[in-house]
């Protein structure tokens, strides 16, 4: 029966019970300890009335989309290098898997220490959380492209450029949405790490500063909102790989009913 | 002109099996000719170094030893002088029909009005004029094959290597682009060197039989049918048809000594 339910209903239903079971439970904890839907609701309705939320939300989208974007730009030509040249992927390969592993809220301070406080850092902090899911991904992806794409363009003498950028980069687009998917939530962390460890400001420092006044339902609103942000800016990743990439759809994947 | 000369092509393959290598004698001292607007079929059971030898003519593979020349001048790689089929078409999935024969063509520094009127022109030999703006996903196995067929012409190779183009089409569509393939070659006069482990198909379509063996050519035989040949009643019951059929059924069977 759950099958034959359009996505939508399913997902819907899914957090409806969700939310009511939350409320039913979060009732009877301590509001310093917990919250619950209804208190957080009203804590958003006063941080809409005064802005405060739109204002947080515009000083943390600045870095988070120089960083992002910044990670997409370098970090797939790169993965397209590793992925293509054997003796790239030899010579560097090992710092995109180690980069990829490191803790890298361990380098926040020396990050401030070498670019300040201010904008530069939190940049800085989003673009190394990004850029690795996007480059190993992409990686990945060119590794996995079928040789015989690969001989239709050697079969017409393309050159090396032309083979990369016509036949390996559309055949591995669907790789680089994948990691571009995967940086949105990555980002997302890394912005509120840039934002509790540099100066404070936008949502982190809603996060922090109600935290510090145990106002624990006003603390969920920015918790909210980088969620909803992260889900909306990855399904409009999905939307546009619908646009430019129509055909991946209909080649590979479950059936959609 | 468009002389092909295949001069003592020997090809290894190591392989790995459980972890130790293997040398695997994919082909060894293969020579033939296929002369000028010759249709010359390669058959032999799989396995038996047909798709090697069509790669090395065509400049994808390298030979251990021996070597390939084009009207007496040896290959080097890839070259618009030939232009290859493969078994399953290997069209790029992101673009339209048009766009795939376009793309060959656009390799070819062919551009603008020329490159979309002759990309049309081919299509329409094809019989897929009206599909043009169809992506691969979009078109049956027969369809898609036929773009690469188009594919491959549109270049004006002077050779034209098919890798068992129509072994996976249904009997029937089989029929129908084997007599378009007979009306092309003879419209076009070009040299087609086509592989195949079909009989029928290897006389209906070929001048000269070469049957292979273990990496080895066995026998080459004459086909001294009359042409124009269509696959029909006229053709399937002429005496020297079925003794044809016979002895080339026969040279497979038999086991190398
Ligand atoms: N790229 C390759 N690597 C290793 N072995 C190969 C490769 N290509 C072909 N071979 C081997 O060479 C032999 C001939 O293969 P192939 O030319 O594909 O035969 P056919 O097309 O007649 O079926 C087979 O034993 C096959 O396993
Ligand atoms: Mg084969």
């Amino acid at each position: 029966m759950l099958s034959k339910m359009p996505r939508s209903l399913l997902t819907g239903l899914s957090l409806t019970f969700a939310l009511i079971l939350w409320e039913i439970v979060g009732r009877h904890v301590d509001p310093i300890f917990g919250s619950h839907p209804l208190a957080i609701a009203e804590a958003s309705v006063a941080l809409i009335r005064s802005g405060a939320i739109f204002k947080a939300l515009g000083e943390s989208l600045q870095p988070f989309l120089v960083g992002y974007t910044a990670a997409v730009v370098l970090g797939v030509p790169l993965g397209l290098l590793l992925g293509r040249y054997r003796v790239f992927e030899a010579l560097f390969g090992i710092y995109v898997t180690a980069g990829y592993a490191m803790p890298l809220v361990a380098l926040v301070p020396l990050l401030t220490l070498w670019l300040g406080l201010g904008f530069a850092v939190k940049v800085a902090i989003i673009f190394l959380m990004a850029i690795f899911p996007v480059t190993i991904n992409t990686w990945l992806g060119v590794r996995a492209v079928p040789k015989s794409l690969i001989d239709v363009g050697r079969a017409l003498v393309a050159p090396d450029s032309v083979i990369l950028r016509r036949i390996i980069l559309p055949a591995t687009l669907p790789y680089i949405v994948a990691g571009m998917k995967l940086a949105i939530g990555r980002a997302v962390v890394a912005m509120i790490i840039a934002e509790f460890f540099t100066s404070m400001a936008g949502l982190g420092a809603i996060i922090i500063n109600s935290a510090n006044n145990f106002d624990t339902a006003t603390m969920f609103v920015p918790v909210f909102v980088l969620v909803m942000l992260a889900i909306g800016l990855t399904s409009l990743i999905g939307w546009i790989e619908k646009r430019v990439a129509p055909w991946q759809a209909e080649i590979a994947g479950r059936q959609e009913s | 002109m468009g002389t092909v000369s295949l001069k003592n092509i020997s090809r290894q393959f190591t392989i790995n099996v459980d972890g130790k290598p293997h040398n695997v004698q994919a082909l060894r001292d293969v020579s033939f000719d296929v002369n000028d607007g010759e249709m010359v079929a390669l058959i032999g059971p799989s396995g038996c170094g047909k798709t090697t030898a069509l790669r090395i003519v065509m400049g994808l593979q390298e030979p251990s030893a021996g070597q390939v020349t084009v009207d007496g001048v040896p290959i080097r790689g890839c070259g618009y002088d030939r232009g290859i089929v493969f078994q399953h078409a290997e069209l790029l999935p992101w673009l339209t029909a048009f766009e795939n024969v376009a793309f060959a063509l656009e390799m070819k520094g062919i551009k603008g009005e020329e490159m979309r009127e002759t990309a049309m022109r081919y299509l329409d030999l094809v019989g897929l004029k009206d599909s043009a703006r169809r992506r691969p996903y979009q078109l049956s196995g027969g369809m898609q094959q036929r773009v690469g067929i188009a594919r491959a012409l549109a270049i004006d190779p002077k050779v034209l290597l098919m890798d068992e183009p129509f072994g996976a089409l249904d009997a029937q569509t089989r029929e129908q682009m084997q007599n378009e393939l007979i009306d092309i070659q003879a419209r076009t006069g070009k040299t087609v060197l086509f592989v195949t482990h079909d009989l029928d198909e290897a006389i209906l379509l070929a001048d000269r039989v070469v049957v292979m063996r273990k990496g080895e050519v066995a026998e080459i035989m004459q086909v001294n049918l009359p042409r124009p040949r269509h696959n029909d009643a006229a053709l399937l019951r002429m005496p020297e048809y079925a003794e044809l059929r016979y002895r080339l059924w026969s040279s497979l069977h038999q086991e190398a000594a």
